[in-house]
C-alpha cells in the first residue's frame, strides 16, 4: 500500500470539515471545534471517514482528547505511521 | 384575549416552483408541476437558500419546510425575529412520513456496510418532528413546538393546533405548516402496492377517469397571529382563520367512509366553530386526491353538508399531485391566495365529469363569490381536518 503522507491526511480532514459546513478559511491546526461550528455529531462522521479511508479507529474517549483540528490530524497521522 | 387569528405570512415550495406566488400563478394558468407521473420540486436547490451545514443537517422534507417557513416569516416582516417575546411564538409543522429518504439511504448503508456505517446524523434527519424543531431553531422561536403526524391531514392539523394555541393565549403567534419529501423508491412501491397511486400518472381530481393520486412533494407555511396585534402593527393580512374542526372516521385504516360520513361531520363542526352557515360559504378547496374512493366520498360529504346547491369546488392536486403531509398547509396557502385574488383557479385535468360526483367542479378560472372558503383534509388513519378562512 502506498504511504499516506501527513499532508494528504491534513487535506482529507480539512475537506471533510468543509463538507460539514465549516469555512475553509477558518480551519487551522489550532482551531477549536466550536470556533468552526463542528459538533460531536460531525466528529462521529469524521471518525467514520478516517476509519473507512485509513483504517484508524477514533473512539469517543479519543475524541475527548482532541480539542483542535491539529490534534485530530496528529491522532490519525500517528496511527497510520505504524 | 381576542380569539380572532389573522394570517400574516405565507410560504410555499411546490412542484410549480419556489414561492407562494409560483403556486397560485402556475395553478391559475393551468401549468402542471407533474412530470413523468411525479410531482417533484424540480426547481428546488436547497443550497440556493440554506447554508451547507443547514442543508446536510436536514432531510429534504425539512429543507423544504425551512424554505417555505422563511418565506412566510419574511412576508410577516419577521425575518430578523418576531416582534414579541420569542418564548411566546410557537412552531408546529406536520408531515406524513418524515425523513423517509434518509431512512432508506441509511438502511442501505446498514445492509451493505454494517451498523458502524450508519450516519450519526440519521436520527436528527429522519425523525418526523425534525422540521418543526429545525425551523424553530433557525428562527429562534422558543414557544410550543412539535410535529403533527396524521398523514394527508398533518398540515391542516398543524394549522389548527397553532390556531388553538393562539386563541387560548398560550402564544402570541405561531408558525405552522406541513412538509413532505416522500418520492422515494420504498414509498413509491408501498403506495403503488396498496393501489393508491395513479397508473396513468395523471392527477385528475373528481374526473371520471381518475385512477389514483400522483405523488407530490413540497412544503407550505403560514404565520398565525392575534388579529389585534396584526392590525396594530399594520401587517399585511391575508385573511382570518375563522373555523377549525377535526374528527375521525373510525371506519377503516385507509379507506374513507363510502358516504363520507366523517368528512360530513367534520365540515359541519368547522362551520359551527366558525359561527357561519352553509350559505356563507363561497367555495370549497377540496382534498380532491384523484383517487376513486376519496373523491366520491368527499363529493357525497359536500353534497350532504350543502344540500342541493353546493358551492364551487376545486382541487390544487391536479396541478401538483398529492403532497401528503404538506397538502393541508399548501391548500390553506392556496385558499388564502384564492381569497386575495378573488378568482377560483381550475382543477387541472378535469375534463370528463363523473356523473356520480354531482358537484360544481371548477374547470376554468372563475370569480370567487363573496363568502368564506372551506379547506378540507382527509387522511389515511381516518383523520379529518377542516379549516375555514374568510376575508377580514
Amino acid at each position: 500500500m502506498a504511504t499516506i503522507t501527513k499532508d494528504q491526511i491534513e487535506e482529507r480532514v480539512t475537506e471533510a470539515l468543509v463538507s460539514f459546513g465549516a469555512d475553509r478559511d477558518d480551519i487551522s491546526r489550532d482551531a477549536k471545534w466550536e470556533s468552526i461550528d463542528v459538533d460531536s455529531l460531525d466528529l462521529v462522521e469524521l471518525a467514520q471517514i478516517v476509519e473507512e479511508e485509513y483504517g484508524v479507529r477514533m473512539k469517543e474517549e479519543d475524541m475527548k482528547q482532541m480539542p483542535t483540528v491539529g490534534s485530530a490530524i496528529d491522532f490519525v497521522v500517528e496511527r497510520t505511521d505504524k | 384575549v381576542s380569539r380572532r387569528v389573522a394570517i400574516t405570512g405565507l410560504g410555499a415550495v411546490t412542484p410549480l416552483g419556489v414561492g407562494a406566488e409560483s403556486l397560485i400563478d402556475g395553478w391559475s394558468t393551468g401549468e402542471s408541476g407533474i412530470e413523468d407521473g411525479l410531482g417533484r420540486c424540480r426547481g428546488f436547490d436547497p443550497e440556493e437558500f440554506l447554508t451547507r451545514k443547514e442543508t446536510r443537517r436536514a432531510d429534504r422534507f425539512t429543507q423544504l419546510a425551512l424554505v417555505a417557513s422563511r418565506e412566510a416569516l419574511d412576508q410577516a416582516g419577521w425575518a430578523d425575529g418576531p416582534p414579541v417575546d420569542p418564548g411566546r411564538v410557537g412552531c408546529i409543522i406536520g408531515t406524513g412520513i418524515g425523513g423517509i429518504g434518509t431512512i432508506e439511504e441509511q438502511h442501505e448503508a446498514l445492509r451493505e456496510r454494517g451498523a458502524e456505517a450508519v450516519s450519526p446524523l440519521a436520527v436528527p434527519l429522519l425523525m418526523a418532528n425534525a422540521a418543526s424543531g429545525v425551523v424553530a431553531m433557525r428562527h429562534g422561536l422558543k414557544g410550543q413546538c412539535y410535529g403533527t403526524v396524521s398523514a394527508c391531514a398533518a398540515g391542516a392539523h398543524a394549522i389548527g393546533a397553532g390556531l388553538r394555541m393562539v386563541q387560548h393565549g398560550d402564544a402570541e403567534a405561531c408558525i405552522v405548516g406541513g412538509a413532505e419529501a416522500g418520492i422515494t423508491p420504498l414509498a413509491q412501491a408501498a403506495f403503488k402496492g396498496m393501489g393508491a397511486t395513479s397508473a396513468s400518472g395523471v392527477s385528475r381530481p373528481f374526473d371520471a377517469r381518475r385512477d389514483g393520486f400522483v405523488m407530490g412533494e413540497g412544503a407550505g407555511a403560514l404565520v398565525l397571529e392575534r388579529l389585534p396585534d396584526a392590525v396594530a402593527r399594520n401587517a399585511r393580512i391575508h385573511g382570518e382563520l375563522i373555523g377549525y374542526a377535526r374528527n375521525t372516521d373510525a371506519h377503516h385504516v385507509v379507506a374513507p367512509h363510502p358516504e363520507g360520513r366523517g368528512a360530513h361531520d367534520c365540515m359541519v363542526l368547522a362551520l359551527e366553530n366558525a359561527g357561519i352557515s352553509t350559505a356563507d360559504v363561497s367555495h370549497v378547496n377540496a382534498h380532491g386526491t384523484s383517487t376513486p374512493h376519496n373523491d366520491s366520498a368527499e363529493a357525497a360529504a359536500i353534497r350532504s353538508v350543502f344540500g342541493g346547491d353546493p358551492p364551487p369546488v376545486t382541487s390544487v392536486k391536479g396541478a401538483i399531485g398529492h403532497t401528503v403531509g404538506a397538502a393541508g398547509a399548501l391548500e390553506a396557502v392556496a385558499a388564502l391566495l384564492t381569497l386575495a385574488n378573488g378568482t377560483i383557479p381550475p382543477t387541472a385535468n378535469f375534463t370528463s365529469p363523473d356523473p356520480a360526483i354531482e358537484l360544481d367542479v371548477v374547470a376554468a378560472p372563475r370569480d370567487l363569490p363573496p363568502g368564506a372558503i372551506v379547506s378540507n383534509s382527509f387522511a389515511f388513519g381516518g383523520h379529518n381536518a377542516v379549516l375555514v378562512f374568510a376575508r377580514l
